[in-house]
This record gives structure tokens, sequence and C-alpha cells, in this order.
């Protein structure tokens, strides 16, 4: 538990600034919604006729002026991209840093696996990103009951899920690739993250595309799909935890045996 | 049992050569250096030993056990420290060694406020805050809390003045006395000479010399130094000629009668033989790879 008590500390700050902020835009999205309520007329007449940006955002298929149509489009750009960044970057640099930041030869020279290394260090990410999800979850409820609207219970839920699944995968998937990484991670973490989000967006304009929504972990959190159907797509769900355990199995099968520079 | 044993030890990373071949004993309980010129495969043979890098042929042990496949077990009985000690920034020096004592599963409070009393270190600093120096002694104070039966260090006194030199080695040989193995990889041939029983030297990632100090020190070559002219010019057994105005220096290996008649012949004002130290004689091994005078 040492290493797990060590990550979570040095993670704090950066949890807490981006958790910080997520809360805090999605909080001032809901309270905006009364007002977006009085214009709705307008508002869906505008959204539904942006053509390809209508599609891409899926705001041809939900209407604005109900809270549920309203956050899932909100929560998928606020909650959506700002969770994706958050555990893409954090797992990106998880294993990397110790060598980027010169402590490697410190930690793994004291008589610790490397498997308990990375064991404590998984754990450590899982707990921060779901912290994250909480504390945001808490925030959107209580905004939602500050503004006075009937909460969507059913849709606010399985989106908030759908969203920590999607940060769960990309997590392990990250942490898979920092397995490989000596240096920058950043990069490759927002890479990832906006790689997957654009991959959706192409997915929602283009028929012929419409395959990749299985690829991306963005796919099973359209928020049309989870509002209309009232559930997770099990079949994008099940190719996410494929591509989330084929992550750790990377990170499990090389980082061990990974020659750990100076 | 051995404290550490390689045999054909070979690291390339891709195809630059890290160490080849390398046959290595150090015997439980001495203190023992390791001396080689930059590049020479020193931290790439002590990172091998600690499991951060995988051999690419031969093997190892420590304290009997099979590097790679004990690691654990083989860095429970180690202390280690770096040439250049980093550690995470924020923390203080008490959290970094709470936090190496409790990576070893061990509460070594006591031992750690001890050495930071003989070395001087205030453990409410935050580590960035320290100095080189200063950044080192949290590594020693690391390396030696755990009282571990083997210690390596690797470049230990970069960094660390005179007085604290003195400080770190009294401890390092009392930790001797003990019974501690102390495996010492250094540039300083004087802390391998005045603290080492036995050396090895490693020049292009192999072992070219491995005895006890003095042996390695010992040499039929003089060092000779004189102020004034003497016709030296096809003398044979003459290197490292320096001269200096006046002052001529240099190391002698050839027949001393005929360096005797040479200097008579001449004009002295002043005349010494003396034993080279050594530097000397190590300078010889890097830049000839090793043949004993």
């Amino acid at each position: 538990m040492t290493i797990l008590k060590h990550e979570l500390r040095r993670g704090r700050n950066p949890l807490l600034i981006w958790g910080g902020v997520i809360a805090f835009l999605l909080a001032v999205c809901v309270f905006l919604f009364p007002e977006m309520k009085k214009q709705m007329g307008e508002i869906n007449e505008v959204f539904s006729s942006m053509g390809s940006f209508t599609a891409a955002f899926g705001m041809d298929k939900l209407n604005f002026g109900s809270l549920e149509g309203y956050y899932a489009i909100e929560c998928g750009n606020v909650l959506g991209l700002g969770g994706a960044f958050f555990a893409a970057l954090c797992a990106a640099g998880m294993l990397c840093k110790e060598e980027k930041e010169r402590t490697a030869e410190f930690l793994l020279t004291h008589p610790v696996s490397r498997t308990r290394v990375l064991t404590e260090k998984l754990a450590a990410l899982l707990l921060q990103v779901t912290a994250l999800n909480a504390a945001i979850y808490a925030v959107a409820l209580g905004s939602m009951v500050l503004v006075g609207e009937e909460i969507p219970w059913r849709a606010f839920n399985l989106m908030h899920l759908a969203y920590f699944l999607l940060q769960l995968e990309l997590a392990c998937v990250c942490f898979g690739v920092s397995a490989f990484l000596r240096k920058g991670s950043a990069g490759v973490g927002l890479g990832i993250a906006a790689l997957l989000y654009v991959t959706n967006l192409i997915a929602n304009i283009t028929e012929s595309a419409r395959f990749l929504k299985h690829l991306t972990p963005f796919g099973y959190c359209d928020g049309a799909e989870i509002v209309s159907d009232g559930s997770l797509n099990g079949g994008k769900l099940a190719v996410g935890l494929g591509f989330a355990l084929l992550g750790l199995a990377a990170a499990y099968w090389y980082y061990p045996r990974k020659d750990i520079c100076a | 049992m051995d404290a550490i044993k390689t045999e054909k030890l070979t690291k390339y990373y891709g195809k630059a050569r890290g160490i080849e071949d390398l046959d290595l004993t150090v015997e439980q309980g001495e203190f023992f250096g390791f001396i080689g010129p930059n590049g020479a495969g020193k931290s790439t043979t002590i990172r091998t030993l600690l499991g951060l890098i995988a051999p690419t042929g031969g093997r190892a042990e420590v304290l009997g056990r099979a590097v790679g496949k004990e690691k654990e077990a083989i860095l429970r009985e180690i202390g280690y420290l770096p040439a250049e000690a980093v550690f995470w920034s924020g923390m203080k020096v008490k959290e970094i060694l709470k936090l190496s004592a409790e990576l070893r599963g061990r509460d070594c409070a006591a031992e750690a406020r001890r050495l930071c009393e003989r070395l001087e270190l205030d453990p409410n600093r935050k580590v960035e805050e320290l100095s080189f120096g200063n950044r080192k002694k949290v590594g020693i104070v690391c390396a030696l809390q755990s009282e571990p039966k083997l210690l390596i260090l690797d470049e230990p006194t970069g960094g660390l003045d005179p007085l604290m030199q003195r400080a770190f080695f009294d401890i390092l040989r009392e930790r001797n006395r003990q019974g501690t193995t102390v495996f010492l990889s250094s540039h300083v041939l004087s802390e391998v000479q005045r603290n080492c029983s036995r050396a090895a030297v490693i020049r292009a990632g192999r072992i070219i010399a491995c005895d006890s100090v003095e042996a390695l020190a010992q040499t039929n070559a003089k060092r000779v130094s004189f102020r004034g002219s003497a016709e030296l010019s096809d003398l044979p057994g003459i290197r490292d000629l320096r001269t200096e105005g006046e002052s001529v220096s240099f190391l002698y290996t050839g027949e001393l009668n005929a360096l005797l008649g040479r200097l008579a012949a001449g004009k002295l004002r002043d005349l010494s033989l003396t034993e080279p130290d050594l530097e000397e004689i190590f300078l010889h091994y890097y830049e000839k790879g090793g043949e004993a005078e």
C-alpha cells in the first residue's frame, strides 16, 4: 500500500484541479438550463439546422429543451472530453514518469516487485478516476436540485456511468502505453483521448464510418442513444472492455522486463 | 558464500557494448573498489546486479541468490547509493526516508535519526531546496538506514565536502567492521586506496585487473623528477614525460644504472625518485588496457 498512498498523495493536486474545473463547468451548464428552456423553440431550431455539426454532436436526435437532452449534449462535451483528458493524462504518465523524473532508480532498487509497482499504481489510477467521477456526480446532482428541475434519474445515472467506464477504458489503454514510454507522456495521453473523440465525431457524421463507434469509447457514451434506449450498448462496452484488458495485459507483460534507464 | 559473483556477465544495448564476459567475485565482508573511466561499464554492472536492466548473457549472483530470479530477496539485503540521488519534489527529507523504510517494510526511524545527526542533514527540509551534496546525504541515509548486508555505492562522494567525506567513510568503515560488504564504484582512486582491501579495474566493458589494492599498486616504475638538464632522448623505459622550464618529470621502467649514467652526465640541481601514486598506475591501466608493468 506504500506506493498506492504515495501515488495518491502525488496525484492530489491534479485531481483537485481537474475535478474542480470539470465540476464547475458542468454546474454552470446546469444553472444555465432554466434560461435555455425559456428559449427552447428557437434553440432547437438553431441546433437542428447546423448540418454535419448537428449530427456530430447528436443534436439531431435530442430535445435540447428537456434537461436530459440538454445534459446529454453538455455532459458529452464537458465531462466526456474533460474526464477523458484527465484519465488519459494521468494514466499515460503513471509508469513512465518515474523514468522521466529519474526517480525510477530510487523506487525500483527497493525490495518491491515490478508487478507490485504496477498493481499499486493501477489501483491509484483507478481510485483517482473514481474520486473524480464521484465528486462530479455529486456536484451535477446538487446543481440540478438547486435549479429546481426534476432529475431524469435513469438517463443521468447511465450517462455518468458511461463516462466513468469511458475513463476507465482510456486509463487502462494509456496505462499500457505508459509502460513502453520513457519520456514525454502528456502529448501521447492527450493525443489518444483527442483521437478517440474525433473518431466518434467522424462516425456520427459519416454513415460509412459508423462502425468506428465500436472502436472508440465515446461510442457507448452517445447521449442520444442512452436517452432513447434507456441502457448502455453492451456490444460496444464489450469491445471497450477488450481494449482495457489489452492495455493492462501489455503493461503487465512488458513493464516487469523493461530495462530501466537512468 | 560470495557477496557478488558474476560469470561471463554481458550486457549489450542494441549493438552498443555495455559489459562483456565480466567475471567478478566480491567476498562477504570485503571493502571492494570498482574503478574505471567513464563509459567503461561500471554503472551497467551495478544496474544489472540491482535488476534494473536484464543481462544479455552470463549470470550473476548476489549473496548467493540469482539476479533476476530472486530480485526482491536480493534488494532486501542491499543498500544502494546512486551517483546522482533524485527524489520526488515537494517531499521533505524525513518523508523520503520514511517512504524508503516503508518500501523495505521496516521501521528505520532511530537509525535514520542517528545518520542524519552524523551527516548534519536536516530532515525537515524539502528535497528540492537541497544542494547536490545534501541530496547525496539523503541518498546515503536511505542506503544505510536499513543496515543492509551489502552496500553498493556509485560515485558516493560527489558533492560532499571533505569533512562530510570523512564522516561518510568513518560510517562505512564501522559498517564494514560489523560485517557489511561494501562495493565502492569510484573515479577517486585515493579513496579506493585508502579504504578498499581489493579492487577491480574495468575498461571497455571488461575487467582488466582484479587484485588487492597493494598488488595493483605494485610496479617497478619510479617517478623521476629533477631540475636542470640531462640527455634522455633515446633512453628506453620513459613514460609520461612532463617538462616545464627546467623541471622534468617522468615515469621510468628501464634500467636504473643507465638512467643514473645519463643523469650524472647532465647538470642537475635537484633530483627525486619516488613510488608513483595509484592515480598514475590506474591511468596507465585506462590508457594501455592493463598490461601490468
